[in-house]
């Protein structure tokens, strides 16, 4: 059994307009010391599907259906006594905003000393040295000074550093890493992510790295997920994602970045825009901005528009879409013409 | 703080080719510096030293120096991390910050020392776009509404009808249906609102768009279509851009020309291919080499050291000397001015003048 | 996550629908504090308003006073007169009468206070956030030199003037005038603070820059895009200051600083019946304080549901 496995996991938003489907249907599985992306774009649901892994998703939010098993306990039926020894201590998080998890008024020092000692039975002393060790190995200049310092006194580069070494404090299973370096600039990016990368190789350390950005997950996992209007509509191995991908919104995806056009070319862009998830199309939810769904006589395939495509394999990924086979035959042929 | 002097004196001696530049350019900048200060009013700078009631003012040195040439046609992008000053020379060129010191010129003219009453007939003929879609449209304004202020504004003489039919025909060329023109702002999606923003600068139909990262704020299959929509108006209008950007990659796809700046200078002008084919700036090149690539399994980035300096005390010397891998002891002391290569590159660099990179 | 409604259906909803399907309607139907208040708070106005037709009697009719038929207690009281439901004052007036004309004096005040302060207080600290410097320097330390003196010395001194150059005849004249311009005066700084305060918020949005890009005039700006975003709060401190504005007058009748006894209004009428408490009459300051708390109560209500409703943080979660 998977380290991590998360089943048919389901979370609605409790709003006056009525139930909204925040996500359905997710299940994936991480093995121990394993990389996995999830990709989407704003609205996608992969900040809930983050927040809900560990239970953390706030009011009016709530998991309506599907089992989250970590290590053979399934999470969202635990007490919060028991969430919270799992919380920090065995997964930890990483955030966009360092600020979310750095407390202003308490230094560097106290905060890592505090973490440890909710979790183990060790001295101030103790914590301070895997405190100062941490630091080390997230790379710090001048790691003891930084433990007096307050968060504010340091950049965001630098504070992001400081969120890698807390979060790796416990010496966890497994980091989740909602966007972390989106508000980075892009050399720092690079840093942190190489960085991050080192570590969790190092260490053995699982990581579930939340991203919209196609490179960076390309460049830093194993196997992705990606996330359309709250659900995964591909899943498998990275590689053969980013080189060959079935789902036609993935497809448009890496087709619309500016570095898969000819400079001074139209960019690929895929029409319209994401739905909302108040109010979802009909089947497939991405056939209104499908390029594919038109049959051979100018119609829609009732199939697309009226049925929601359940999970097909084909080869290594899985993919929902009602045209995978026909899709993959098209390109055969093409690659066969020519 | 004597090197930044030397500078000043050299950049005041422009060399020949600038002037050659200067003929066919639309807009020109020259010597652009801008300081913010953080000091407040004259009472909070008071402090006492040493016994001594002093004077004490703190400086943002947003801008060190900046020369450019945008061509007429051209889209002159303006790359660099947060800090280093292109959105200061974007807001500056578009008047919302008057600069502290150096020259604008538009078409010839002076347009830094303008009154807002004098400026009036340039706001027709250059036009900004915004970062932030959520926040770039007035919440409380329906579309049409804020459509046809800058008509009303520019355009007293037109009636009704005559305004109507502009403000249908902007939204038709940015792919808004007219029929949306009675809702807020806030009812449209980030790429719908970024269309509408963009509509409003190019219903005055202005030569010339600043645009100010107008699509780090939106998805990647919106920022696809917002790229495609300026590009589609820069051929259908002869427009001119000044493209602000931390996005090298869409640079790559949209760009005439690059300048890289790195706090408050320019570090490197090229022609788009020259720049990605042949980076000669050490920092040009990291920022190259940090882009995440979907090809390549492993990052093969040049990692730099060192934090970004704060512009409120700037290094001696090269402003990237703390983080270069080829800094020297010139590099500490001596500001190093754009010089042209044979390829027409401008560096700022010594050790690319010395031949050592 | 993005929640907007779907752009895509042609046509725009009306104003209407849009209340009907905003936040502050559904919060409404939901809080029946706010509700019951606003209802009463309507009731009252109404009344205050209407009493030329829903009086029996006119308290300002000298004719109509009978002196005889004065500190009759109301009518669940051994004694009461079937002529004066709620009683009658040490005058003879009837009570019910004088508290409907009392309390549209006392509305009447508040309002116009009200209005007078926002005129000021919306000006300046539109012109103290938006222009800033010089500008924002002279008008914030006249806001704090004017905070600094109270609405009772303001009015002591202004009442004193008037008294002493046009006589006290005058003065009673256009006492409600008089404590419009007074109670206006004096509290025009809370709305300068409030709105400079969300003028500089504002002002550093995109969209004020797209105005100026534009070619905007400043003014143009300031009232035509920052102003209807600053709203929310002059909204809300407005139910504040109403009701702040009709204490504040209360007081300054209760000390004799306001409304004369001919034309009393809700302080006035307190102060009145204050010295007959003793003497067995409670009804005549007790009934007219209870209007006041009542009144005060429900708008002050409002003005707490108003503040959950229009801060954006309790419910953008």
């Amino acid at each position: 059994m998977a380290l991590l496995e998360v089943n048919n996991l389901d979370v609605r938003f409790a709003l006056r307009q009525g139930d909204v489907h925040a996500l359905r249907d997710i299940s994936f599985s991480l093995e121990r010391g394993e990389r996995l992306g999830i990709v989407g774009e704003s609205g996608a649901g992969k900040s809930v599907a983050a927040f809900s892994l560990l239970n953390l998703i706030a009011k009016p939010g709530f998991i309506a259906g599907g089992t989250v098993t970590f290590d053979g306990q399934v999470l969202n039926r635990m007490s919060e006594r028991g969430l919270r020894k799992v919380r920090g201590n065995r997964v930890s998080m990483i955030f966009q905003d360092p600020m979310m998890t750095l407390n202003p008024v308490l230094s560097i020092g106290e905060q890592m000393v505090e973490c440890l000692k909710a979790h183990r039975r060790i001295s101030s002393k103790e914590a301070r040295a895997i405190a100062l060790d941490k630091l080390q190995q997230v790379q710090i200049p001048s790691p003891e000074t930084r433990l007096d310092q307050y968060p504010h006194e340091l950049s965001g580069g630098m504070r992001q550093r400081i969120i890698i070494a807390i979060a790796l404090l416990l010496d966890p299973d497994i980091i989740i890493a909602d966007e972390p370096t989106t508000a980075l600039d892009v050399t720092i990016q690079a840093e942190i992510m190489a960085l991050l990368l080192d570590l969790c190789e190092q260490h053995n350390v699982g990581l579930i790295l939340i991203t919209h950005d196609l490179g960076v997950v390309s460049q830093v996992t194993q196997r992705m997920l990606v996330m359309y209007a709250g659900r995964v509509i591909e899943q498998g191995p990275t590689r053969e994602i980013i080189n060959d991908p079935q789902h036609p919104y993935t497809q448009g995806l890496i087709n619309a970045l500016p570095q898969m056009a000819t400079p001074g070319e139209k960019l690929n862009q895929i029409r319209g825009s994401m739905p909302s998830l108040s109010n979802l199309p009909s089947g497939c939810a991405f056939h209104p901005r499908c390029d594919f769904i038109n049959r051979a006589d100018g119609q829609p395939r009732p199939a697309c528009t009226q049925q929601v495509p359940e999970f097909v394999e084909s080869g290594n990924c899985r993919v929902a879409c009602h045209m995978v086979a026909e899709l993959l035959e098209d390109r055969r042929l093409k690659e066969v013409t020519s | 703080m004597s090197a930044h002097a030397e500078a000043i004196t050299d950049s005041h001696n422009p060399t020949p080719r600038q002037n050659e530049e200067s003929a066919d350019s639309l807009l020109q900048i020259r010597d652009l510096k801008k300081r913010f200060s953080l000091s407040g009013d004259f009472l909070d700078q008071l402090r006492f030293k040493g016994g001594k009631l002093v004077r004490h003012q703190e400086h943002v040195h947003a801008i060190n120096g900046v020369n450019l040439d945008i061509k007429r046609g051209e889209a002159l992008c303006v790359v660099g991390e947060s800090g280093c000053g292109k959105s200061t020379v974007a807001r500056t060129v578009m008047g919302l910050l008057t600069p502290t010191e150096g020259e604008i010129r538009y078409d010839g003219s002076r347009i830094d020392n303008l009154s807002s009453r004098q400026l009036l007939p340039y706001r027709k003929r250059m036009q900004m776009i915004f970062q932030n879609p959520y926040a770039s449209l007035n919440p409380r304004m329906t579309i049409q509404q804020t459509l046809e202020e800058p008509l009303r504004l520019h355009h007293p003489d037109w009636k009704r009808p005559q305004i109507l039919d502009k403000v249908e025909e902007v939204m038709r060329s940015v792919g808004i249906d007219p029929d949306w023109g009675k809702r807020f702002g806030h009812e449209f999606s980030g790429g719908q609102r970024q269309r509408i923003a963009i509509a409003r600068a190019l219903a005055v139909d202005p030569e010339f768009i600043v645009a100010d990262e107008p699509i780090s704020a939106l998805d990647v299959s919106i920022q696809a279509q917002v790229l495609n929509l300026l590009m589609e108006a820069q051929q259908e209008r002869n427009l001119t851009y000044l493209f602000i950007t931390h996005d090298l990659a869409v640079v790559e796809h949209f760009g005439t020309r690059v300048a890289v700046m790195y706090l408050g200078t320019v570090c490197e002008i090229a022609t788009t291919a020259t720049l990605f084919d042949k980076p000669r700036h050490p920092y040009t090149q990291a920022l190259l080499s940090a882009i995440p690539r979907l090809k390549d399994d492993r990052p093969q980035h040049i990692r730099l050291t060192g934090e970004v300096p704060t512009p409120v005390n700037l290094p001696s010397g090269c402003v990237f000397h703390g983080r270069c891998p080829h800094a020297n002891a010139r590099c500490k002391q001596e500001i190093p001015v754009l010089q042209t290569q044979d390829d027409g590159t401008r560096v700022a660099c010594h050790a690319v003048e010395e031949g050592r990179l | 996550m993005s929640m907007t409604p779907n752009s895509t259906a042609s046509a725009p909803p009306s104003r209407w629908a849009r209340l009907r399907d905003s936040y502050m309607w559904h919060s409404f139907k939901r809080d029946y504090t706010a509700q019951l208040c606003l209802a009463v708070f309507i009731c009252m106005v109404i009344a205050a308003f209407a009493s030329p037709l829903l009086a029996p009697t006119n308290p300002y009719d000298l004719s109509q006073i009978d002196i005889m038929s004065s500190e009759l207690p109301p009518f669940w009281i051994d004694g009461a007169d079937d002529r004066f439901a709620l009683g009658t004052d040490a005058q003879g007036r009837d009570l019910w009468s004088i508290v409907l004309y009392g309390t549209r004096v006392s509305l009447l005040i508040g309002f116009g206070a009200v209005i007078l302060q926002a005129l000021l207080g919306v000006t300046f600290g539109l012109m103290a956030g938006y222009l800033g410097g010089r500008v924002d320097t002279l008008l914030m330390r006249l806001a704090d030199i004017q905070l600094s003196f109270s609405t009772l010395m303001v009015a002591i001194v202004v009442g004193a003037l008037v008294k002493a150059t046009m006589g006290s005849a005058f003065y009673s004249q256009y006492a409600v005038m008089m404590l419009i311009l007074i109670i206006g005066l004096a509290e025009w700084p809370q709305y300068a603070r409030t709105v400079r305060a969300s003028v500089l918020a504002e002002k550093n949005k995109e969209y004020v820059d797209a105005a100026r890009v534009m070619g905007l005039r400043s003014k143009r700006i300031m009232f035509r895009h920052v102003l209807p975003n600053t709203m929310s709060p002059i909204f809300v401190i407005s139910t504040v200051q109403i009701a702040n504005a009709i204490i504040s007058e209360a007081a300054l009748s209760f000390l004799g600083l306001g409304m004369p006894e001919t034309h009393p209004s809700l302080g006035s009428l307190i102060k009145s019946g204050f010295d007959y408490i003793q003497s067995g009459s409670w009804w005549i300051t007790l009934i007219p304080g209870a209007v006041l708390v009542v009144l005060v109560l429900s708008i002050n209500l409002l003005g707490d549901w108003l503040r959950d409703v229009m801060n954006p943080r309790l419910y953008k979660g």
